[in-house]
């Protein structure tokens, strides 16, 4: 695997004193689709805008295709769309010309048939001639990503891609992102839809206040952070939890017609086997049963969660 | 410094195209203050007035005004160009390309500075219908009102990048520049005047740049034409620093 995007050491202070970015470390490997999760005004957008040109950092180095981003701008930038959170737009330009503007801007020399492609990989081409002002928020999604593509860059940011998109748009969007990854396209996309970086990225980093707190294997990191839940369904409720039961820290629910049990599916042992005979042993009938692996937002809540307490405590 | 000539290419056609949409205003408006001017100045005022050392008043007032929509125009058009990317957030896409700060200028600045020359040229030639005018230096005069064109634009820009608002982004031309320029002999020479507002008039810098011009066309000027030349290179030296220092700190383009 080779680096296409080093960050290292990245920091940024706002004139307001408020620290955006306190020395984040990252390695974007060629591509990959990365996720970059975390809560509103935890540093996604300074982190894309500081590589993208748009914002000056305090600290560190960004190295795009071996291009350092400040001194070789003009390598590193070209290698680079961006497709920005807010919808920025030239209201008064057509569709085509505006797509054709963005390839002119990276230096490209202008070539007609890949834009009338690009467009209808987008199902813009019908909407070629219209105002972009003419167009829906969904529509004018989609134009932004074009001029993003228009210069064929090597990395693509997607700055929460699917925030205030519909449903039909979202899955247009993660099939044209799985689309790009064949092309050997690198995506890193931020999001707070844990549900999008389940779905789609290779590997995931979580970012909260600044600091990326993690950066982990999609996979691995349900794995290794996935805890199960296994339901019980009751045939009599109980009104407690009996005391012969008091090793497995079980909880009711439901009005005591379930039986919860949280346990680490990694261990050793669950203690789901001996749960079970104990359960018999005292006669308590259940008439079905679940587990449940949790997903990627309780990992995701948890970490954030345990950042602010840690922070707390110091 | 500069490398993407189709990024600069990019942006002066973006440019000369908005203008292109409001193509007719953009015409008309030059041609019918003129005519507004020469009813009033030249016909109604103009007869009773005598010539300005041996040129007829209609003539003196052409190279003034001229100017005066020049400087209006190149503030407002290269102020706008930068001020609208801003305004709408579309400037993520050229702070994020490719582009020197030097191109970006080049682009922005070009594409006003040629709007403000074709409205130059449009109003000498409805300034021909109703006077005769005689340019005594035409390579001077062409040249003197590209540099103007262009030395304006850049302070339009300027105040494009400084404006946080409409408001601000129409304050300098209107209340700084309009006045400058009509008290700056857009309209009398110098000599009209009591010798103590002569004074005055000459710390205004517009002064030396409307005369310059006028000296292109009729051989004289309030002041030496030297002198002229050198309020316009200060004047663009001090444009082109102000502006490098704005794209060197980012200031009010980057966080």
């Amino acid at each position: 695997m080779t680096a296409v995007l080093d960050i290292s050491g990245l920091g940024k202070t706002y004139k307001s004193g408020h620290q955006a970015l306190a020395g984040v470390d990252l390695t974007i490997n060629k591509g990959e689709i990365f996720a970059l999760l975390g809560p509103n005004g935890a540093g996604k957008t300074t982190l894309i805008s500081i590589v993208c040109g748009i914002v000056t950092p305090s600290a560190g180095t960004v190295t795009v295709g071996g291009h350092d981003h400040a001194r070789d701008y003009r390598a590193a930038r070209s290698m680079i769309g961006l497709v920005p959170q807010e919808l920025h737009t030239d209201a008064f330009e057509k569709v085509i010309t505006t797509v054709t503007f963005s390839r002119g801007l990276f230096g490209k020399p202008r070539d007609p048939a890949f834009i009338e492609q690009l467009l209808k990989d987008l199902s813009l081409w019908d909407k070629r001639n219209a105002k972009i002002m003419e167009l829906s928020g969904g529509m004018k999604r989609r134009v932004m990503i074009a001029k993003a593509l228009s210069h064929e860059p090597d990395i693509l940011f997607l700055d929460e891609p699917t925030a205030g998109v519909d449903v039909e748009l979202r899955r247009d969007m993660w099939n044209m992102v799985r689309g790009l990854r064949e092309r050997g396209v690198t995506i890193i996309l931020t999001t707070h839809y844990i549900e999008e970086a389940e779905e789609m990225a290779d590997r995931v980093g979580v970012i909260s206040k600044g600091r990326l707190i993690l950066v982990e294997e999609k996979e691995a990191l349900i794995k290794k952070l996935g805890r199960k839940t296994l339901t019980l369904n009751l045939a009599d409720p109980l009104d407690a939890v009996p005391a012969e039961l008091a090793q497995w820290n079980l909880a009711l629910a439901d009005e005591g017609h379930e039986l919860v049990y949280e346990f680490d599916s990694q261990a050793e042992a669950t203690g789901v086997p001996s749960l079970l005979r104990r359960l018999s042993d005292l006669g308590i009938q259940f008439k079905d049963l679940h587990t449940e692996q949790s997903s990627l937002e309780d990992i995701f809540v948890g970490l954030v969660h345990e950042t602010k307490a840690e922070e707390r405590a110091a | 410094m500069i490398k993407n000539l189709r990024g600069i290419r990019a942006i002066y056609l973006f440019e000369m195209a908005r203008f292109g949409r409001t193509f007719w205003t953009s015409l008309m408006l030059p041609v019918i203050t003129t005519t507004l001017y020469f009813v009033v100045f030249g016909s109604a005022i103009g007869s009773r007035m005598s010539d300005v050392s041996t040129v007829p008043y209609g003539a003196f007032i052409v190279p003034g005004l001229m100017m005066l929509t020049m400087f209006t125009e190149s503030i407002s058009n290269a102020s706008f160009g930068i001020y609208m990317p801003k305004w709408t957030g579309t400037i993520y896409e050229m702070l994020s390309s490719p582009m020197s700060p030097l191109e970006l200028l080049i682009a922005y600045v070009g594409a006003a500075a040629t709007k403000s020359v074709i409205i130059g040229t449009i109003i000498f030639a409805t300034a021909h219908v109703f006077v005769d005018v005689q340019v005594a230096h035409p390579l001077l005069m062409v040249a003197f009102m590209i540099l103007m064109a262009v030395t304006f634009c850049l302070f339009g820009f300027m105040i494009g990048i400084w404006a946080q608002s409409f408001e601000q982004l129409q304050v300098i031309p209107l209340l700084v520049v309009y006045p400058l320029t009509f008290l700056g002999g857009a309209f009398y020479s110098l000599d009209m005047l009591p010798a103590a507002w002569r004074t005055v008039t000459l710390f205004n810098p517009v002064v030396y740049l409307i005369s310059g011009f006028r000296w292109t066309f009729f051989g004289q000027g309030d002041v030496g034409i030297e002198v002229s030349m050198g309020a316009v290179a200060l004047f663009l030296a001090l444009c082109l620093a102000v502006i490098f220092w704005m794209f060197r700190t980012g200031y009010r383009l980057k966080n």
